[in-house]
């Protein structure tokens, strides 16, 4: 199979929007969870 | 005549029942490598009526065409797997999710490398969309892009999964020194409220939606079958998406999976280097999820157990045991599997954004 430079470009953006973007999904979700846990606490019973 | 003829059924019909000894003895994913195997020999025998029959398409070739051509059976598989999944550990240690972020890191080292192989970029993807350990997202991401290599994928994804417990202990070792191993880990959970619990699925679904619209069947699917888990008024729904939905979907999956295992598609070199690098990927998922943790350890006063990186892979709960086990090894009185569960856990979410942000940046 003969090498592509376009592909390695995008494979290189991937690399940097992809795991980028993960790493930014699960930062809000991370946050997310913290103010779920301030705004819904649980109850004495849980 | 005609087997002998073309030699490489034969060798299918041998992967084939390597598949199901596999399944069988090993006890390695039975649920899928059983019928994969058995669907292995069934289309390579000669003018196997399963693929097509009077000039009219066969069952499996029905089969496909429905589920995994239209991606219903790996979406209705997420079912399932959301109303398994116990997002609690996660919830009370919220932290963790950052793991699942990094341990995706082989995803992503592999498209470079099947790139730098010469592949295709949406094959390069395919190929990389292994190391989310998680069948379903294979299946989801390769066909949406069209991959010629689904068989190869399909028997990576799920048969280096079940070999979770062998790959991880050499990667995890490998970058790791037993001082590391060694470090405990306190564990203080904060209780979560069950309207959390319920209000957690909806609000993943909106964000990911969000950011990367293209997951949203695989986050969707997944956080729908935890919803029916956490709601506490649809029980017998939740424990049917746990247990026929997910049998049966796995029983026609494994089948169906088949008709991508015929011989002159398969036995190629370009299918083997496929496999090879799913395997390069799950290693490095776990490297990736280790060093991490390494990482943050440098700005932190309280360390990481860096295995709890490794963690951060979707094979829940498989991987979380085997760093659990690791731990064990190194010092039996170190338990770190509630965090490694947590870490797990954000694995599952992590792994199913992946796939939908590969596939939000090449549809």
């Amino acid at each position: 199979m003969p090498f592509d430079l376009a592909n390695l470009e995008i494979a290189v953006q991937i690399l940097g929007l992809g795991w980028g973007g993960i790493f930014i999904v699960m930062f809000i979700i991370y946050l997310v969870s913290l103010a779920l846990g301030r705004i819904f606490p649980p109850s004495e019973d849980e | 005549m005609a087997l002998v003829a073309e030699p490489g059924r034969i060798a299918m019909m041998l992967i084939g029942a390597v598949l199901m000894y596999l399944g069988i003895k090993k006890q390695y994913e039975p649920t899928l490598l059983v019928p994969m195997g058995l669907g292995t020999i069934l289309v390579n025998i000669p003018g196997s009526g399963v693929l097509a029959t009077g000039g009219q398409p066969g069952p499996f070739q029905i089969l496909f065409d429905a589920g995994i051509e239209t991606e219903l059976f790996p979406l209705l598989l997420f079912i399932g797997i959301g109303a398994m999944i116990d997002f609690g550990p996660l919830l009370s240690n919220p932290f963790l999710l950052l793991f699942g972020a990094a341990a995706q890191f082989g995803i992503f080292f592999v498209i470079i490398v099947a790139s730098l192989l010469g592949f295709d970029i949406n094959d390069a993807a395919s190929a990389g969309i292994i190391a989310a350990a998680d069948g379903p997202t294979s299946i989801f991401v390769a066909n949406s892009l069209g991959s010629k290599y689904m068989g190869a994928i399909m028997v990576a994804a799920y048969s280096y999964m079940a070999l979770v417990p062998i790959i991880q202990p050499i990667a995890v070792k490998a970058v790791t020194t037993k001082r590391e191993r060694r470090i405990r880990m306190t564990y203080n959970p904060r209780a979560v409220s069950k309207t959390a619990k319920i209000l957690f699925p909806v609000i993943i679904c909106i964000i990911a939606g969000l950011i990367a619209p293209d997951s949203l069947p695989l986050v969707g699917f997944l956080m729908f079958g935890n919803l029916l888990r956490e709601c506490g008024v649809l029980e017998s729904l939740s424990l049917t998406a746990q247990n026929e939905l997910v049998n049966l979907i796995s029983i026609l999956l494994g089948l169906c999976v088949s008709v991508k295992m015929e011989y002159h598609d398969f036995l190629q070199v370009d299918t083997l280097i496929i496999m090879a690098l799913g395997l390069l990927g799950f290693v490095m998922d776990s490297v990736g999820g280790v060093l991490f943790a390494k990482f943050l350890n440098l700005f932190r006063k309280e360390k990481i157990n860096p295995m709890i990186g490794a963690a951060g892979i979707s094979a829940f709960p498989m991987s979380s045991r085997v760093i659990q086990k690791l731990a064990t090894e190194e010092d039996p009185q170190n338990f770190i599997l509630m965090q490694a569960a947590g870490a797990n856990v954000a694995g599952q979410i992590a792994s199913v954004v992946a796939g939908g942000l590969v596939l939000g940046l090449l549809l």
